[in-house]
């Protein structure tokens, strides 16, 4: 006798694919974004009012260039996770939610992109 | 039995819809986060711009500091500041429940309560320290 269900025979999956995996995720990026959220919010406070050049030296400090780039890049991680359920949640119809998901990702990973590039040209040669 | 109507036509209660609802503190937080991590996502985007900004020199730097202080672009920036502070208390206490702690109602609404009224206190805190001159300490 099988144990499988009908719609896990149809389907060829179990009911859940990923969601464990997504659950952890957004988690263990949220406990990091705690510290990391809490860093920026400081230093952006610290930074008002404050001139280009100002802003630059702090930026180009190694510490706070990585710091920075590590807020960045989880904070999309993150983000991508969270819109993900959103789009899942309200978005009914395989070809708008695959075209949405397409996008946001796209966003995300451009997002990210651009950030660490900006912060590559801030921090300067080596 | 004759006179039984049809399943399809026969009246059947329904559901109340959400609007007849009374918001309760846990459900308002619980929506308000999801609104806030919409508002985080498209922050994302002035997050982006700034570093371009810092990155391109002294004019696209000018350029970003003369919008971000209209008054539109300081309701935005407020807008920010509290969806963030939101977003970080209200996450903690979502990482506590998935531990296990401070699900019994009362509880929750305190927790709700308290993120509620501290995310706004924050916000104002950090305007008030940025309009004080108090911010930018690492100049």
């Amino acid at each position: 006798m099988s144990l499988e269900t009908p719609l896990h025979k149809v389907r060829g999956m179990g009911s859940s694919h990923s969601g464990v995996s997504h659950f952890w995720r957004q988690r263990v990026t949220a406990a990091a974004l705690i510290p990391l959220s809490i860093w920026f919010s400081v230093s952006v406070l610290g930074l008002m009012g404050a001139h280009e050049a100002a802003t630059l030296a702090f930026l180009s400090q190694p510490l706070n260039a990585i710091l920075m780039a590590t807020f960045v890049v989880i904070l999309l991680f993150h983000m991508a996770l969270g819109l993900q359920v959103v789009i899942d949640d309200y978005v009914h119809g395989n070809a708008s939610k695959l075209l949405l998901m397409l996008t946001m990702r796209g966003f995300s990973i451009a997002a990210g992109a651009v950030s660490i590039f900006a912060l590559l040209r801030i921090a300067g040669p080596l | 039995m004759a006179d039984t109507p049809h399943p399809a036509h026969r009246t059947r209660p329904l559901s109340p819809h959400l609007g007849v609802y009374r918001w309760p503190v846990t459900m308002a937080t619980s929506i308000v986060h999801r609104m806030t991590g919409l508002a985080l996502s498209a922050g994302t985007i002035l997050l982006c711009w700034w570093l371009i900004a810092i990155a391109s020199g002294p004019e696209a730097f000018n350029q970003f500091t003369a919008l971000a202080t209209t008054p539109l672009g300081e309701v935005i920036l407020f807008g920010f500041v509290w969806s963030l502070a939101y977003h970080l208390l209200n996450g903690i206490r979502h990482l506590a429940w998935d531990l296990g702690y401070g699900f019994a109602v009362p509880t929750a609404n305190r927790s709700g309560i308290f993120v509620i009224a501290s995310s706004i206190v924050l916000a104002i805190a950090a305007f008030a320290l940025a309009y004080s001159g108090h911010g930018g300490f690492y100049q």
